[in-house]
């Protein structure tokens, strides 16, 4: 007989899971929308982040002053890519961008160990525990991200439509171009863009952290984002949310269901197949703009 | 290592020539070229591993000289646990002068030297990993898996649940499930668990966990339903703490859940947090510093400021002590040689022969000042495991306390399994089969 229970609480582990990956995801689209680029380094800012934080509190560093210790050095840090990076390939094409960011990504890396050491680290943000609703296991922490990264998207929504760098941030992300025409300065809401993906690469870095522990793997989450960028559009954060809850539900249910079929261990490319099937039907992705170009 | 050092390191290691240097082996030294990776995803362990070699041969240079007179030298290249790196540092190192033997401490890099060092009858060591069925040096002359093999690590963490069930017999009607890394190294051990559960008759389930292994949700989840008596963890890097993480998530207890020799580090349990506490995990090497040879690395090695761990509170970790067991094995191998074929600067195949005649029993163990490190190894000419002990220890949220005797895996059950696979190797590549450690080995 079917269990449902189990079923219910499989997707529920999915969609919770899912929005993990939304939090890598939207870093990614923040960039996109902005400039094109596809920051390959989310990964990597998201490790330098969350070994930042904790290396800081091993150093005897409170909480809060870690933590603002931490949001200071991401601006910094995408500040500085911005200015040293991105800012001289202005006008390049988008492969030789994607590059530059794959490049970076291992500077970052590189960097990371070479200040804060090659050893891991636990960071525990006090919630751990599960609860039952009529039998199915829920994860605390697994909410409390989702509520994370809610309000994350509350607040960028907010700053997108009401502050005069968010307004800018859109007419930019809607055509380069006429915002330039209009007089907007795309260096500064490069700048502003760059220094929002650091502060969402600290809030991922510290939830992911507290997940896998602070090691170099934790770069390798960005190779969860990427179906969900497909998915959900590479230029849209509510796409970004979606995407990360459908890719989470699929990963899971055929990893329970169709899994031992073929031997187990489908998740990591059956989210990729997913993914790919939805481009053939629809490249742009379920919330991604369609492009339209005159040839 | 100095800050400067690693500096040096990481941006060889972005050049892609990551080297660091020591003067060239000259006629008196015996060389150890160090395929080590001190950046990238793996580096805690290599840092660990590769800190306590080092500290090993330092030790011997220092307190004795080197080894009746003739000094160890040593070569970095950086590979970060790449094979392709591996093998362009084992390129561009083969040619020095008194190479003993290569330790490169990762599967990939091994299996693609197995040819190499056999055509340049240099030893291989694998200590803990590598292809089960070199084991049997009828075929594999040149390559030692030491002290363990996967095998061997399956047989003993059964023999372990039997003794905590109350004897082999208590297995039956057990349920086990074995969560698997996704990759060739995790899937080595498939069959094994499938003929073990045959002749004990538990339950069995394996399950695959996808590289990287930092998502394990639905894993967990059945096993939740599955309810096993144990879970064995067959992991490797952040699988390791992100499945003690989810078990907890899924109220699966920690001390239920037994690691295997990849799955016993420090690096594993830390990230964990409290989710670690009460797990147990198998080793070959006890951790602690406690042990005689680990106070004289810290005494004559630390304290002429040559040691090379950043951070004096690795020392006795357990990546820290398999490098020193590590030294340890490849040192007496080499003092073994030379006892036979004279005090100096050996060939690659003198030291083969060392290694096949590496017997150190308790008693040599004890007056190496390793009582308790490890147990002891008895390597053969066909026999290049060296039938290793091995002992169970916990995590009691700071360390690792040992907490079973020195178990012996069931070596009789898994020899005529390893000899079917050699034996087919063997036919595969046209390799004539030893039939006494006195046959000379056939060359590829």
């Amino acid at each position: 007989m079917f269990d449902y229970q189990f079923f219910i609480e499989v997707l529920i582990g999915g969609l919770l899971s899912g929005v993990m990956y939304s939090l890598v995801a939207i870093g990614f689209v923040l960039i996109y929308k902005a400039s094109g680029v596809l920051n390959f380094a989310q990964g990597a800012m998201l490790l330098f982040a969350a070994l930042t934080f904790v290396s800081l509190v091993e150093r005897g560093a409170s909480l809060p002053a870690a933590l603002v210790a931490t949001l200071a050095t991401m601006i910094v840090l995408g500040l500085a890519i911005e200015r040293t990076v991105l800012r001289p390939l202005v006008n390049q094409p988008p492969i030789t961008l994607f590059m530059a960011t794959l490049g970076l990504s291992y500077v970052i890396e590189g960097a990371a160990q070479l200040l804060w050491g090659t050893q891991v680290h636990g960071l525990d943000i006090g919630i751990s525990d599960t609860f039952e609703v009529a039998g199915v296991l829920i994860s605390r922490f697994d909410l409390f991200a989702a509520a994370v990264a809610g309000s994350l998207v509350a607040v960028f929504a907010l700053f997108f439509r009401y502050t005069r760098t968010g307004l800018s941030f859109r007419a930019v992300a809607d055509d380069q171009f006429a915002a330039l025409a209009v007089g907007l300065r795309l260096p500064r809401v490069w700048a502003a863009v760059w220094t929002v993906a650091g502060i969402v690469a600290l809030v991922g870095g510290l939830l992911w952290g507290a997940r896998l522990g602070v090691q170099f793997s934790l770069s390798l989450v960005v190779l969860k984002a990427l179906p969900v960028l497909v998915l959900g559009g590479f230029d849209s954060i509510l796409g970004a949310i979606v995407g990360g809850l459908v890719v989470g539900a699929i990963e899971k249910l055929a990893e329970v269901y169709v899994g031992p079929s073929f031997g187990g261990g489908i998740e990591t490319w059956v989210a990729y197949v997913a993914a790919l099937a939805l481009l053939l039907i629809r490249p742009s992705g379920l919330f991604g703009k369609k492009l339209v170009e005159r040839v | 290592m100095s800050k400067l050092r690693r500096f040096k390191l990481i941006m060889g290691a972005v050049l892609a020539a990551g080297l660091a240097s020591t003067p060239a082996a000259h006629a008196d030294e015996q060389f150890f070229p160090l395929q080590s990776y001190r950046v990238g995803p793996y580096a805690a362990g290599g840092t660990g591993f590769f800190g306590g070699f080092i500290d090993y041969l330092n030790l011997i240079n220092i307190r004795d000289g080197g080894v009746n007179g003739v000094k160890l030298t040593w070569d970095e290249g950086e590979t970060q646990y790449e094979v392709e790196r591996g093998i362009e540092v084992y390129e561009r190192l083969k040619n020095r002068p008194g190479i003993a033997a290569w330790n490169p401490l990762s599967v990939g890099i091994a299996y693609a030297m197995i040819d190499r060092i056999t055509k340049d009858r240099v030893p291989l060591i694998t200590i803990n990993h590598g292809r089960t069925d070199s084991t049997d040096g009828r075929v594999f002359p040149y390559v030692f898996p030491l002290l363990l093999n996967p095998y061997s690590e399956t047989s003993g963490i059964i023999n372990y649940i039997a003794s905590r069930e109350g004897g082999p017999d208590k297995l039956n009607g057990k349920k086990i499930v074995v969560l698997y890394h996704g990759s060739p190294y995790g899937k080595e051990t498939i069959p094994i668990y499938k003929l073990l559960a045959d002749k004990y008759g538990f339950g069995l389930e394996q399950i695959e966990v996808p590289h990287p292994g930092n998502e394990q949700q639905s894993q967990w989840l059945s096993i939740r339903r599955e309810k096993p008596d144990y879970v064995v963890l067959r992991g490797w890097g952040v699988m390791n703490p992100v499945a003690l993480k989810t078990a907890q998530k899924v109220g699966f207890p920690a001390d239920h859940i037994i690691g295997n020799v990849w799955s016993n580090s420090e690096e594993d349990v830390i990230p964990a947090g409290d989710a670690a506490k009460g797990y147990i995990a198998i080793t070959t090497q006890a951790s602690g510093a406690e042990y005689p040879v680990l106070q004289e690395v810290i005494k004559t090695v630390y304290g002429a400021n040559k040691g090379n761990l950043d951070d004096k509170k690795r020392i006795g970790s357990v990546y820290h002590n398999l490098g020193i067991v590590n030294g340890i094995l490849n040192v007496e191998a080499v003092r073994i040689a030379q006892a036979k074929f004279g005090k100096r600067t050996l060939t690659g195949d003198e030291v083969r022969w060392g290694f096949e005649h590496l017997q150190l029993d308790p008693a040599r163990v004890e007056a190496l000042g390793a009582k308790g490190l490890f147990h002891s190894i008895n390597v053969t000419w066909n026999n290049h495991e060296g039938d290793g002990r091995v002992t169970f220890q916990q995590w009691d949220g700071s360390k690792w306390k040992v907490v079973s005797d020195w178990i012996a895996p069931d070596w009789a059950f898994l020899r005529p399994i390893i000899e079917k696979s050699s034996t087919a190797y063997a036919k595969e590549h046209g390799i004539k089969i030893r039939t006494s450690g006195d046959d000379p080995v056939s060359q590829w």
